[in-house]
């Protein structure tokens, strides 16, 4: 295994011992709390009335939206890492490009602003 | 190139692997006591800002309360809803919990960061940081973390089946993927100034003095006010805190994403919402403040990192709890705007502005002119900008008002 990788095995270790706390915790509430089964423990909250239709409703296409932009900038920000460590090594060529990028994709934003898709109403 | 944790790059031996094994429980035992010592921190804090007693029964000061209240969940009966989705819905807990623990072994929590002890120590002979482990993209850990935690929120309301957790983990879902966004935008500053991903390389860079000695290397123009101002504000509408908790409005969706869990895997979700506070204040501490770099007085100068560290960390915390007691709810469309139409314009500008000054700089050219000349063209953006934002205000208006007369 080389040096580059285990440090990402330290992080692996870490993470695992994360999982166990969860199941360690999750396991011993099962050992220890009661279960005491009525049917109506198990209906959905509803402020206290019985729920009405099932609880997957449509939701509204808005949400949506807002997930493509955001992966629109997370995309954007995958170019920026890589160029942000290395903005002296490239030099004029590299901020001009990066500038041009930046631009095409404000100007998506502005485009999704005025098409009124960040107005949430 | 990089500087990768020494600890490995010699032979792979028993002690390595104790070190590694150390580290874990160190870090394990230290993540879980300072996010018992948060809960009840904030709420004797709260109480206090709020005129109230607070905890004051289980020990000294309340401070036994959390773990009093921890026990007790164990002893709750878990209810699992007849509609929910089994599997996801055992799932998501672990989805909320683990990204919240892994943040954390990316911190530098120690060490001296001089230029000859670049913040190595020494233990059983063998060199090493004092941080569980140095990845060489140490922040896209951090970023990619906070990403898979919107996983575990998402999933936990979708899964139950039920009407208010769905609306909340849908809320949740958009605010916290906007202000990701504006997030990961507002590191790029402090990446370039670092010219590296590494956490560590990050301390090193604002270790030492500047201005004159009077302050510290914090690069307190080029990343202390714009970035991270956006930073603190994005992380906290990101950890889904006051003002941003729209996710959980006690008023509009009882409890938010969670509202059908009960007993330990509620807990699970609340352990998880404060460990994120703890790691989101040291990770602000790492990027801006310089995390455990700091001057060292008298005693060993190993002792003062954690020192610096956990009293930066606690400034964080108590303005988290400040935020909290002081700020009303934000409204859902402000939320919104704040995220798209100021943050992320905002760091984006200030990234290609820091961008200029560098390329700039290396060339030659005078500072203060690039500085200049890139305000004034962000002004001159700026206000047709906002001349059109008020020209299509206007004719809205307008074109509302003849609707009307008709």
């Amino acid at each position: 295994m080389s040096d580059f990788l285990r440090d990402y095995l330290t992080v692996g270790i870490f993470g695992l011992t994360g999982v166990a706390l969860v199941g360690l915790l999750l396991g011993l509430g099962s050992l220890l709390r009661p279960t005491r089964p009525q049917p109506q423990k198990y209906i959905n909250y509803e402020s206290g009335v019985d729920p009405v239709g099932t609880g997957w409703g449509q939701s509204n296409v808005r949400y949506y939206i807002f997930a493509l932009l955001f992966v629109m900038f997370d995309v954007e920000a995958v170019f920026i890492f890589p160029f942000a460590t290395r903005v002296d090594a490239y030099g004029w060529f590299g901020l001009i490009e990066m500038g041009i990028f930046i631009v095409v994709l404000a100007l998506g934003l502005l485009y999704a602003w005025k098409k009124k898709v960040l107005r949430w109403v | 190139m990089f500087a990768l944790d020494p600890l490995f790059s010699g032979t792979f031996d028993g002690a390595v692997f104790l070190i590694v094994l150390a580290k874990v429980v160190i870090a394990f035992a230290l993540l879980l006591v300072s996010v018992l010592f948060m809960i009840w921190f904030e709420r004797k804090l709260h109480a206090d800002m709020s005129n109230r007693l607070g905890p004051n029964r289980a020990g000294p000061f309340g401070i036994l309360q959390t773990l009093a209240d921890g026990i007790k969940f164990f002893f709750k009966e878990d209810l699992l809803p007849d509609r929910a989705d089994k599997r996801i819905f055992i799932l998501a807990p672990f989805l909320s919990l683990v990204p919240a623990f892994l943040v954390f072994s990316v911190i530098p929590l120690g060490g001296v960061f001089t230029a000859e002890k670049q913040g190595i120590v020494t233990v059983f002979g063998r060199e090493t940081y004092v941080q569980l482990a140095d990845p060489p993209i140490g922040v896209l850990l951090i970023l990619a973390c906070s990403s898979i935690a919107v996983y575990g929120v998402m999933l936990a309301g979708w899964s139950s089946g039920s009407k208010y957790p769905l609306l909340g983990s849908v809320r949740a879902t958009a605010q916290m993927v906007s202000y990701e966004a504006a997030l990961g935008l507002s590191v790029i500053a402090v990446v370039m100034l670092a010219g590296s991903l590494s956490t560590h390389d990050m301390v090193m860079v604002q270790a030492g003095e500047g201005f004159g000695g009077i302050l510290p290397r914090w690069n307190l123009i080029a990343t202390g006010v714009v970035p991270f101002v956006i930073f603190v504000i994005a992380g906290t509408a990101e950890l889904n805190r006051p003002p941003f908790d729209l996710v959980e409005a006690e008023q509009e969706l009882v409890g938010g994403f969670h509202t059908e869990y009960s007993s330990i895997r509620f807990a699970l979700f609340f352990l998880a919402e404060f460990m994120n506070t703890v790691t989101m204040s040291a990770i602000i501490v790492t990027l801006f403040l310089g995390g455990p770099a700091g001057p060292t007085f008298f005693g060993p100068a190993l002792m003062w990192g954690p020192i610096w560290f956990a009293s930066k960390l606690f400034l964080f915390l108590f303005m988290f709890v400040w935020l909290r007691a002081t700020l009303p709810r934000f409204r859902y469309d402000q939320l919104m705007d704040l995220g798209w139409k100021v943050l992320i314009p905002i760091s984006l500008g200030w990234m290609l502005l820091l961008a200029s000054l560098n390329v700039a700089g290396d060339a030659g050219w005078n500072t203060f002119v690039v500085a200049g000349a890139a305000v004034l063209i962000g002004l001159v953006a700026y206000l047709m900008l906002a001349g059109a934002i008020a020209t299509s205000a206007r004719r809205r208006e307008q074109a509302e008002l003849e609707g009307s007369i008709r």
